[in-house]
Parts: C-alpha cells; structure tokens; sequence
C-alpha cells in the first residue's frame, strides 16, 4: 500500500526503500526516521535522484549500498534541519536581553565569550547570533562560535557564508541584510568580521565529543526531537559537560529537559525556558572565562 | 484614529501576486485589500482605510512603490501603518534607499509564504494585534 503524505501526494518509495535508509540514517547519526516519515525521505532524496540519473528514488536507494560517496550525499540531505534567520525570535530576545548581560558581569576577567551553535546545518543560527554579538559586546571584548553539524555539505556552506534569496527572506531583518551581507551574484554573503567569530567543526552528537572548549552558551535547538530518549539523556548528559557551571543551554520550544533532572534545572528568561547545569561531585569545569578557553 | 489591525494593503500591478499575497495574508488571519498602483493605494488610505501593514510592489505605473513609501512617511496621520516591500529590485542599495525612506522591511521575490509570516512575526504584525 502506498501511504499518502500530509500535503494530500502520494509516497512512491517502498517498505524495503524506507527501512533501509531508516536503519542506515538511524545507524550514522543515530536519528530516527520513523514510520509516517516516508514522504520526507522521498522528498529529501528525489533531487539527488535525478541528479544522479536514477530512475526513481528507490533505484537511488539500491544503489547507495556500494556507493559510498552517494551514501554521504543521502545522509547529508536526510540530515538538513529547514532553518532561518532569528529563528523563533523569543531565544534571540532572551540572549540578547538576559544571557548576554550575565556573561558580560561574569567574564570582565578574560572579556572572550565561548558558544555553541550545536547541529548547525546551514549556519543561520551562528550567523544570527554573531550579529547580535556584533551589535551588543562592548569594545575590547570577543567571541567566538563554534559552529558543528554531522552533515559535511552544511558545514562547507557555513564556511562560504553563501545564502541565496529565499533564504535570505527567511527571517533576515533588512537592517541587518544591507549591515551584514553583500551580494554576490545571485546569492548573498555574509561579511568576513561575522566569518572570523564562526569556527566549523564536524561533530556527530550521538557519538562521543572530541575535545572542546568550555561554552558559556550553548544553542542545541530543535534537533533533539529527532533522538530516541536514550540518545537524547547522554548528549544532554555530555553536553552538561563541557558548559561551564554559570553558563546556559537553550533548547527548541517543544523540548525539554523534564525527565533529566540530575543533570539541568530550567530557568525561564524573557519568554523561553533557559536550562543550567547542576554540579557534579566529579570532574567540575571551571567557567570558560577561567580556562581561557 | 488607530490603526485597523485586520487589514493589509497589497500593492501590486501582477493581479498574480495580489492574488498569492491575499492568500498568505488572509492565512494569517488579515482581511486583504488590493491597490493595482502607487496612487490607488493612496486613493484606499485617503478614504480612511488604515491598515495595519502595506505590502508593496517597487515598480508600478502611474506611481511606484518608492513613491509610496515616500508620500507615507510625510504623512502624520499615517505614521503608524507598517511599510513592506516586496519587489524584485534586489541590489543593496535599493533595499538601503527603501529604508532610509522609511520602510520596515524588505522580502525580496521570489519569497515562500513561510517569508512573509517570518517577517510579521519580525515587524510583531498579528492579526488582531496592534504591535
């Protein structure tokens, strides 16, 4: 039975299709494509499909069991979070309005804030947060933003800066358009004072981190959701890790911390839920401020 | 008189984008009014329509969009109604001149639906909410 998608088409990939590039996305990057899901993976994989000269998308799917290359652009496109400029707006307010003046009184010391911009996929976040940095920290200090995203092709194009119009239009000021970006042929790039503040990294949250500074702030926004709740206890575990013991973790609007209470205790700010880490007995990070991180 | 929060003006010379425009507007939950030009938008807010925000077109016969905007903010009685752009005109120093004129936003076409809701939600335009 073909199942129908939400927009009212009709889903052509098979079972088979589907639990294949499931189990192979589940095993990558440990997030779920659960059943229901079947007009997403078509969607995503239909333009590499025909890219690639296949006849459809489940003659796609047969082929990227021995073709490797193929297999990281699937992977890559199954990846892609749909994002935008200030995205949700109400965590932007909060960071601008309470995290920032916090860390501002806690780090006169070192004057350096440390952030991440976790599961980045095409940087509007880091971007988005690197103009505000620009805007509101005061002269003498820095910031730096690490940017990560298990997917390759999204960090490439973080580092480019590159956006094209209709991204542009999503959520991008137009103050902050014409401050920021210069067009460059059909697409807009970002200045190179905001590219020096974003650093890149690859990085698969499900598996374990590779060393990392200490973060004053953390934005893991909306990718949680795609995580079994094991997964999901041990990033927010690992994660509590390398944020220093003042800092703040934002999380998406629907996601929550509720059943990890060992680790995080909520703090609403402004209109979101910010989330800070409990000390452990062991290993306790020293602020960001304090490593020089 | 305040501002009717119900209403967004679409000006726009393709009776195509009105109609894509009055689509998106209406979904998001405003009541759509439709100026072919310039000087017909003008024509609605002289005779006391005043919407809550104006999209609008740059170029146009009889009188285009920068015009518009212009004629607008030398207006006080309509200081309070919220100016978009949406147009093809894409090069930074329009978008620059459109601001400086007194504009708020600027969606560059072409744009998704989901643009056009970002950008409200932006410029805090909600229907039946005065910003």
């Amino acid at each position: 039975m073909v199942p129908p998608d939400p927009d009212g088409g009709v889903v052509t990939i098979s079972q088979a299709s589907f639990d294949y590039v499931s189990a192979l996305v589940r095993r990558e990057t440990s997030m779920l494509y659960d059943p229901g899901k079947e007009y997403l993976v078509e969607a995503r994989l239909l333009p590499l499909a025909r890219e690639a000269g296949a006849a459809d998308v489940d003659a796609y799917i047969g082929r990227l069991s021995t073709d490797l290359a193929e297999r990281r652009k699937a992977i890559d496109a199954l990846t892609i979070n749909e994002t935008s400029w200030f995205r949700d707006n109400a965590p932007y307010q909060t960071f601008t309005e309470h995290m920032l003046p916090a860390m501002l009184a806690e780090r006169t010391h070192v004057r350096h804030l440390n952030i991440w911009s976790a599961a980045c996929s095409s940087g509007q976040e880091a971007y988005s947060l690197a103009m505000l940095l620009d805007q509101h920290l005061p002269a003498g200090w820095g910031a730096s933003i690490l940017a990560t995203d298990v997917s390759t092709a999204m960090l490439e194009r973080v580092q480019a800066g590159r956006y094209g119009q209709v991204e542009m239009n999503r959520g991008m000021p137009a103050t902050q358009l014409v401050k920021y970006f210069t067009r460059v042929g059909s697409e807009w790039e970002v200045s190179d004072d905001l590219k020096k503040m974003v650093r890149t990294q690859h990085l698969n949250l499900a598996a374990p981190f590779p060393p990392l500074p200490t973060f004053d702030i953390v934005f893991l926004r909306n990718v949680l959701i795609y995580f079994d709740m094991d997964t999901k206890r041990d990033i927010l575990r690992r994660v509590r890790d390398v944020v220093a013991p003042d800092g703040f973790l934002l999380l998406g609007s629907s996601e929550t911390t509720l059943d990890m209470e060992t680790h995080w205790t909520r703090e609403p700010l402004g209109r979101v839920q910010t989330h800070r880490p409990v000390p452990t007995t062991a290993g306790l990070r020293m602020p960001a401020a304090m490593t020089g991180a | 008189m305040e501002p009717d929060p119900m209403h967004v003006l679409i000006i726009d010379d393709s009776r195509a984008m009105r109609s894509i425009l009055r689509r998106i507007v209406t979904d998001l939950g405003f009541t759509a009014v439709e100026a072919a030009n310039g000087q017909e938008a003008l024509d609605h807010l002289e005779a006391g329509l005043r919407p809550e925000l104006c999209t609008i077109d740059w170029n146009m016969p009889v009188m285009d969009g920068y015009t518009f905007v212009s004629r607008v903010r030398s207006t006080p009685e309509w200081r309070d109604i919220t100016l978009m752009m949406v147009t093809t005109e894409s090069e930074h120093g329009q978008i620059v001149k459109a601001l400086a004129a007194g504009a708020h936003e600027y969606v560059i076409k072409p744009f998704t639906p989901d643009a056009i809701a970002d950008k409200f939600e932006l410029l805090g335009v909600r229907a039946g909410v005065v910003a």
